[in-house]
């Protein structure tokens, strides 16, 4: 058993104290001088041609210093389909398109410009079912394509017709998902200002910000290497800047052709309105199990809506299919889906990335696979559970596996085998118990052809320890993970350790935070940079303490002799005795890692990630019979996360994890009246406040994973993944009925009551 | 057309001309600087621009700054303006309940008006007062732990100084 001085510490992040005091300096925060305030004219409508833009009343009003529409922007088209411009000049394909903006000195102007811009259009006939898009003579969406399909794929291992005849018993539901918003606290913003040589610097809330150089290259024509993106701290992000939105080149064009920096930041409707959701679904389910317990098949039939445009979100459909096809050991498996153009809002990357949505489906048909053989839930789950160093048919290499551990803990603190036995009822209040489990990437995930992360550690004349890092932080504590492990290796305190994060001009390459990785990836560049550090630092310790380097170590701030560890020499001192000297060199180390893993095959299959992180959740709920109100009142959060760098923000993560779990669940929900978002304020979203988050308890499972930094895995996005179906199984468990549609509102709980009773 | 205003701003006067539709958020970020109050909805939903106004607090986008003359309006900036951070700010850090970090201020000035009107509050007390801000980061489990220790911690060092 290693021990360690630094890592599995509870340190607080670097920055909690500028943002515990109101220091930290947020894209909203940044003004830089001349700057002007830029807005969005967006379509009213969902589908319309548009016949005419008059902009000269906008441009004639004073303060106004910029008004761009399509015909402004060289035409070309970006995002994941290619499929949009920034701005719309032939038509419009949902509401909120993009079809001119204005830049104006300040914001009160810029909305007035807005209104004095006449837009004629010429309404289309939209569609905003997914079923009803694919139907021939549906309106199409995209003229320059087909049909509105944009992809359809098949993921088969084993046999799953045979294995469907085959099968003692088989479970059949459909199941109706619905949007939701990643909605971080601080509303998306770009500020893009160019420099008398034309180069440009743009400040962002963005999760990617080198591909974010590339994306704004290609949509605008500007070199890549004539971009550079400043990172803002981030108010909050999970998946909203996993893609470039319109708004960013957008803003960048203002800029230009003003002449001046534009500043452009969502409102808050905007954000609810025109940000990436969650994928609505439709999915169609059958799964079958052998009486003796062991499960059998799967067989999911996935309509996903994309929206106008395809963003990552299509993407998601990968990760069901994971799921679907790898969470148990499940012999024979499909998934068949279609992702489909609609009038409808665009959906992309949210927390879980398709997982949620797979594990819903996989683990309310554990639950009605263990009834219908007449064996307890968590142990036809235990049954079937993946074991560690074991390979899945879908090419799925698990190493460290505890997921078994995580159901046994998960079970064992919520009561399972005495609460099962009884479910409690007084009253109009029955309570139930549910538990789901979840297996997510821990070790990257290759959706690019890249998975790395470049680090670069320098050290100063004094000792302090500069960490240049690819990695992103949008709040969720990369930073303190970066510099645990650094300060580990180099046996030295965090307190001295600067990390910089957020200037493409700076740090090293990475792919973007994303798919929980960036323990594991930036994490495991960190330690490569380190030891390089280290190794320098030994060598020149070696000479001046005269002992080679296996005898001496990095402890408390001095190198020291590991058997008479008074002989010693204070960090600093060795950094300054290589470099201040003729014929010096300067200690400077670099990492950068890129996963053993594998980009999926045209056939789904493939390993994805270096390891894979597991959990299982428990929930118990109160649900009021007369009202249909669902109250979770306890939640037991299990998770195998190979080491815990930092516990307390490893239970961040969970824990907020788990109650934006919870909004899935019972609460929160995009509602879309065609192609029209309804509920535009957190209050109408039923975003989750303090009031709605139950105690949650998390237990943290070591593994020790053999690749990742010191052992350890991505949770990023788990604690997400299991919650609804947890929370839908517990409502089963209290009163009997099943919900295939979320959220689990008072109004569906009523409804399924009175349908059992009629 | 821009009018005067006598605003009170953390012990200090400040003495501005303003249009009349600004809200006391745009004025304290905008004019002031005081970006530590920070703007996420602009309804009065979210509670990230949370301030207090004479001890109380009230989401500063909902005022106009004219109306808030004659008050003493509280921003975050004040807790720790002797360099040394208030016993909630340190609770938020140690135990953390920071992740992104946009709804702190907001949060943390809503558990210094509940500690300063109620010493010992329960779990359920803490809730109730901080049910105006949002957070989708914590899942609030951190942040009820830090408020409940930091009135712990406060509780003692007044019985210490006595």
């Amino acid at each position: 058993m290693r021990t360690f001085s630094i890592i599995g510490k509870r340190i607080p992040k670097p920055d909690a104290i500028p943002k515990a005091t109101g220091q930290i300096i947020y894209g909203h925060d940044v003004k830089v001088p001349r700057m002007l305030y830029g807005k969005i004219l967006r379509s009213p409508l969902p589908h319309a041609r548009i016949l005419h833009i008059d902009t000269s009343r906008a441009e004639r009003l004073p303060g106004v210093k910029a008004v761009i529409t399509a015909k402004d922007l060289p035409p070309r088209r970006f995002g994941y389909g290619r499929d949009r411009t920034p701005l719309k000049g032939d038509k419009v394909r949902r509401c909120g398109d993009e079809v001119a903006a204005v830049a104006a000195i300040d914001e009160d102007i810029a909305e007035e410009a807005l209104e004095l811009i006449r837009v004629e259009y010429d309404p289309l006939p939209a569609v905003f079912d997914p079923q009803a898009a694919l139907q021939p003579g549906a309106p199409l969406i995209h003229e320059d394509r087909q049909s509105n399909l944009f992809r359809h794929q098949e993921y088969v291992h084993g046999e799953p017709d045979r294995a469907l005849e085959e099968a003692d018993v088989i479970v059949e539901d459909e199941f109706d998902l619905g949007y939701v918003q990643p909605a971080p606290l601080e509303t998306s913003f770009c500020l893009a200002a160019f420099d008398a040589s034309g180069k440009l610097t743009i400040w962002s809330t963005t999760q990617i910000p080198f591909l974010l150089q590339k994306d704004l290259s290609e949509a605008l024509g500007i070199p890549g290497r004539d971009i550079r993106v400043i990172q803002t701290a981030i108010g909050g992000s999970f998946g909203r800047g996993l893609d470039m939105y319109s708004f960013e080149p957008i803003c960048v064009w203002l800029a230009r052709k003003a002449g001046r920096p534009v500043r452009l930041a969502f409102t808050r409707q905007e954000e609810f309105a025109v940000s990436e959701a969650r994928q609505s679904m439709r999915i169609w389910a059958r799964a079958g199990a052998m009486r003796d317990g062991r499960l059998w098949v799967r067989d999911a039939k996935v309509l996903l809506d994309n929206g106008a445009y395809v963003s990552w979100g299509t993407v998601t459909t990968l990760v069901l299919m994971e799921t679907i096809g790898s969470l148990y050991r499940v012999p024979h498996a499909r998934v068949v889906y279609d992702s489909v153009y609609t009038n409808n809002p665009i959906t992309g990357a949210v927390r879980g990335f398709g997982n949620p949505q797979g594990t819903f489906v996989v683990e309310v048909q554990m639950d009605r696979l263990a009834e219908a053989i007449g064996m307890d839930p968590l142990e036809f789950r235990l049954r079937n559970a993946n074991r560690p160093f074991e390979e899945t048919p879908q090419g799925i290499k698990i190493t460290t596996c505890g997921l078994t551990e995580c159901l046994e803990e998960a079970a064992r603190r919520i009561g399972w085998s005495e609460k099962r036995a009884a479910p409690a009822r007084h009253g109009v209040i029955a309570r139930g118990v549910g538990i789901a489990a979840t297996m997510n990437v821990g070790g990257g995930a290759r959706i690019y052809r890249s998975d790395g992360c470049g680090c670069i550690v320098k050290v100063d004349d004094f000792g302090r320890v500069t960490v240049l890092t690819g990695a992103t932080e949008i709040g969720q504590g990369s930073d303190v993970v970066v510099v645990q492990i650094v300060a580990e290796e180099l046996g030295i305190r965090p307190e001295e350790i600067t990390i910089v994060n957020d200037d493409t001009a700076v740090t090293p390459w990475d792919v973007g935070v994303h798919a929980s990785r960036t323990t594991f990836i930036a994490g495991n560049a960190a330690l490569r940079a380190a030891r390089q550090v280290k190794a320098q630092i030994l060598e020149t310790a070696e000479e001046l303490l005269g002992a080679s380097a296996a005898e001496l170590e990095l402890r408390d701030g001095y190198v020291r002799i590991r058997e008479t560890p008074e002989q010693r020499i204070p960090f600093d001192k060795v950094v300054r005795a290589r470099h201040f000297r003729q014929g010096g060199q300067v200690i400077i180390g670099h990492g950068w890692y890129d996963p053993h893993n594998e980009m999926l095959g045209p056939d789904g299959k493939g390993n994805i990630s270096a390891t894979y992180g597991f959990g299982a959740q428990a929930v118990e709920v109160e649900v009021d019979v007369e009202t249909g109100k669902v109250r979770p009142l306890r939640v037991v959060s299990a998770h195998d996360v190979g080491r815990a760098i930092n516990p307390m923000y490893v239970e961040g993560q969970i824990e907020g994890g788990t109650v934006m779990g919870l909004g899935y669940a019972l609460s929160e929900h995009l509602q879309v009246h065609e192609g029209r978002v309804l509920n535009l304020t957190p209050f109408d979203y039923r975003m989750p406040t303090i009031m709605d988050a139950p105690p949650i308890e998390t237990v943290i499972i070591e593994t020790d994973d053999p690749e990742g930094p010191f052992g350890a895995k991505g949770v990023g996005e788990m604690g997400t993944n299991p919650t609804a179906a947890a929370v839908a199984n517990a409502i089963y468990n209290a009163i009997g009925v099943r919900i295939n549609s979320l959220p689990i509102t008072p109004e569906k709980v009523l409804r399924a009551l009175r349908e059992r009773s009629s | 057309m821009k009018y005067p205003l006598t605003l009170k701003v953390n012990g200090e006067t400040y003495r501005l001309e303003v249009k009349p539709h600004r809200s006391l958020l745009e004025v304290l970020r905008d004019e002031l600087d005081l970006t530590g109050t920070n703007d996420g909805c602009r309804t009065g939903n979210c509670g990230a621009c949370t301030v207090l106004l004479d001890g109380a607090p009230i989401p500063s986008c909902l005022m106009l700054a004219l109306d808030a003359e004659g008050h003493e309006i509280t921003t975050i900036e004040a807790l720790s303006a002797g360099g040394e951070l208030h016993p909630l700010q340190r609770a938020f850090v140690q135990r953390g309940a920071i992740q992104c970090g946009y709804c702190t201020p907001g949060m943390i000035l809503s558990a210094y008006a509940l500690l300063r009107e109620n010493p010992h509050p329960t779990e359920a007390e803490v809730r109730r007062a901080l049910v105006g801000n949002l957070c989708r980061c914590t899942g609030y489990v951190k942040i009820i732990e830090a408020v409940l220790a930091a009135a712990e911690e406060m509780a003692s060092a007044e019985v210490g100084s006595r």
